[in-house]
């Protein structure tokens, strides 16, 4: 369930951005892919970050995951300025922010078992010490939570698996690591319509248990009505319309937002096409 | 990994290349263990000469203590096989069929009637006039006279204690004795003849194999080292370090690799080109493009998922490269590295060609045998087993593997595979 306004501003800040820019290439070529935006993202808020490909929603959560470098601006991870100079201040970054990407058949490293991807896990958080019966327990859990089997899974490799299971896999990963963030990049645009809704009611359940910040990424906005508190819409690199998901969905005051609402298709009605650009 | 090596196998390029360079390779292992030269052996004292099975020409003039004699036949005593009516038929036939003046010829002078019948019957002949059985008659005797006459010209003799020439009755030999070949000792076989120097040319060409070959491997692992070093580097870390080693990249592409190797090469103390240092000459020339390509792929790779999922989980740097990167350039560098081995064999053949290879005489190089046919003008001798066989054995190496590269290739670029 959505949280009201009122609780979700008694919140603790989890992830505040001031001004972030983002510009790629230089003199001709200069590109300005996300422009001075700003954001604040509380403790178990859900946030979808809406916008059409080319927006900037990717290159901002890339930014925000430390991926890339921000040109302009300021990130502040719980109240503090974020400092990722060195590679070990990056894993302590990274222990609090994680990620799951669109495309499940390229996050995985195909030459590595199953079992790889989630030991890594247990080493990040400090768990290299632990007993091989420990790490396997740990392992079982994470599986049976996303409904897989993990005795059917080790020593597997990536491509013996559904897209479904790989995206399935991922969650396994984001519940054994359990940042205080996760950024979900388009997680079930790849994937059928029945995993689909497991893997965000998996992804939501993860929220309830652990207080984690998600923010969705990503162009269905009725994908965004269904399971945000908040929504941000972004248009050529900047935030046209924020606040709460029923504010910006059923009251929209940015012509590009509204364009966005009549684009999705509607069991009931005729599809309004009217809207679209050259047509 | 296996199941990429079976779908290598699987195409029909990759397997013939395969089985070529293979055959060639185990032929190159094998045969210098069982020849019986070391490849640099003087075997002939002639110089070009040409294949073939040869016997040590002691054995045929001398055998221990006996000597041959080939003698005349007026001298010898084959006239004691003539009977009576074998002359008068001699005598007969030549004085009645090619005019011989009467009384020239008689029964007791027999070496002077064989001699006559020598000179002028040809069997081939028929006369007018005479009966076919007649004719055959003719032949028949002919044939048999002159077994005859070469049983009895040949004579073995020793020298006995005084020194003197001393026939040997003990020992005859007829023409219906015979010795086999394979007990013969001083049996030497040649099957690509020898080189200029006399020395054995498939046993030093097999050898050159192997050193071309090593020499390949040696620049191919030299060039594809420093250039998957440096395309890794290059491609995953991006901004200043990338525009500084692409620049120098650059800067080995535009100046041609041959020229400066031929500088380099040029420039060495003649004593100090070994095999191996010419290999990494070889090797430190023709790294760009490997370069190139490896960092053209690591480009696009970095920014695949599964990379950026591997820096959220905290690895280093190294191990993104080694672990994330590595093994999807691997198949590529694999084939560059094919290429660069098959490059390098080459290059020496030129460098050498020119007088510019490995200045040594400890070894054969594939380069070197073709240099030596040049120097000492085997084209003109006609002496085409001192350089076809090199040209083949180039060519079949070259061959080979570039079939398999393109077949890796059919297997690897997506843009290619079949189906």
């Amino acid at each position: 369930m959505p949280m009201s306004l009122q609780e979700l501003q008694n919140k603790p800040s989890v992830l505040r951005g001031d001004k972030v820019t983002k510009i790629f290439g230089y003199g001709v070529n200069k590109n300005t892919a996300v422009n001075e935006v700003n954001f604040n993202f509380r403790e178990s808020e859900v946030v979808s970050i809406v916008g059409e490909s080319g927006s900037g929603k990717t290159t901002l959560a890339k930014m925000v995951l430390g991926l890339i470098g921000v040109t302009q601006g300021d990130i502040y991870f719980r109240d503090a300025v974020r400092d990722i100079s060195s590679h070990k201040k990056k894993k302590e970054y990274w222990k609090g922010i994680q990620a799951v990407f669109q495309d499940p058949f390229s996050s995985f490293n195909m030459f590595n078992r199953i079992d790889t991807l989630l030991l890594d896990c247990i080493n990040l958080m400090g768990g290299k010490k632990l007993p091989k019966e420990e790490k396997v327990r740990l392992m079982t859990d994470a599986c049976s939570f996303v409904n897989l089997k993990y005795e059917e899974l080790t020593n597997k490799y990536p491509f013996e698996l559904s897209g479904g299971q790989m995206q399935r896999l991922m969650i396994a990963r984001i519940f054994l690591l359990k940042p205080k963030i996760l950024i979900a990049d388009e997680p079930t645009s790849m994937v059928d319509a029945c995993s689909r809704a497991t893997i965000l009611d998996m992804l939501l359940k993860l929220r309830d248990e652990v207080n984690m910040t998600i923010i969705f990424i990503t162009h269905d906005i009725g994908l965004a009505y269904y399971v945000s508190d908040t929504v941000y819409i972004m248009e050529h690199g900047q935030f046209v319309e924020s606040g709460t998901a029923e504010d910006v969905i059923l009251n929209p005051q940015a012509e590009y937002t509204k364009r966005l609402i009549s684009d999705v298709p509607k069991i009931h009605e005729e599809w309004d096409l009217s809207t679209v650009a050259g047509l | 990994m296996f199941r990429q090596v079976k779908q290598a196998f699987s195409t029909p390029k990759f397997l013939i290349g395969f089985i070529i360079f293979t055959s060639v390779f185990l032929l190159a292992i094998i045969y210098p263990l069982i020849s019986p030269f070391t490849p640099l052996q003087l075997v002939s004292r002639q110089s070009f000469t040409a294949p073939g099975r040869y016997v040590n020409i002691q054995d045929v003039v001398e055998n221990r203590d006996r000597r041959y004699f080939l003698l005349n036949v007026e001298e010898n005593r084959v006239a004691d096989v003539l009977s009576v009516e074998d002359s008068l038929r001699m005598i007969d036939f030549l004085e009645t069929h090619l005019d011989f003046p009467p009384g020239v010829l008689s029964v007791e002078d027999e070496p002077a009637l064989i001699a006559a019948w020598n000179a002028n019957y040809d069997p081939n002949q028929r006369i007018q006039g005479m009966t076919l059985a007649a004719h055959n008659e003719n032949v028949r005797f002919n044939e048999r006279l002159q077994v005859a006459i070469s049983e009895e010209g040949v004579i073995l003799a020793y020298f006995n204690e005084d020194g003197e020439l001393v026939q040997d009755t003990a020992n005859m030999f007829e023409s219906r004795d015979f010795v086999n070949v394979n007990s013969i000792v001083n049996l030497v076989h040649l099957p690509l003849g020898t080189d200029n120097f006399g020395r054995d040319v498939l046993t030093q060409l097999l050898s050159a194999v192997m050193t071309s070959l090593r020499l390949g491997l040696i620049a191919g692992a030299v060039a594809t080292t420093i250039g998957l070093s440096f395309g890794l580097i290059s491609g995953y870390t991006g901004g200043f370090v990338d525009d500084a080693i692409l620049f120098i990249t650059n800067l080995f592409t535009v100046i041609p690799g041959f020229v400066l190797l031929i500088l380099i090469s040029n420039a060495m103390d003649p004593g100090a080109r070994s095999v191996n240092t010419v290999a990494i000459v070889i090797g430190f020339t023709a790294w760009p493009w490997t370069c190139r390509s490896v960092r053209s792929q690591v480009l696009s790779l970095r920014n695949r998922d599964h990379v950026n999922l591997s820096k959220l989980s905290g690895h280093s740097m190294p191990r993104i490269i080694l672990n994330d990167i590595l093994p999807y350039v691997a198949s590529y560098v694999v084939m560059a590295l094919i290429l660069q081995i098959s490059t390098a064999i080459l290059a020496e053949a030129q460098l050498s060609m020119l007088g510019l290879g490995p200045s040594t005489t400890d070894v054969a190089t594939l380069g070197l045998m073709m240099n030596w046919a040049q120097m000492f003008s085997a084209w003109q001798a006609g002496a085409w087993w001192a350089f076809v066989p090199i040209i083949l054995a180039i060519a079949a190496i070259a061959f080979s593997m570039n079939l398999m590269n393109t077949g890796l290739d059919q297997v690897f670029n997506p843009q290619l595979r079949e189906g």
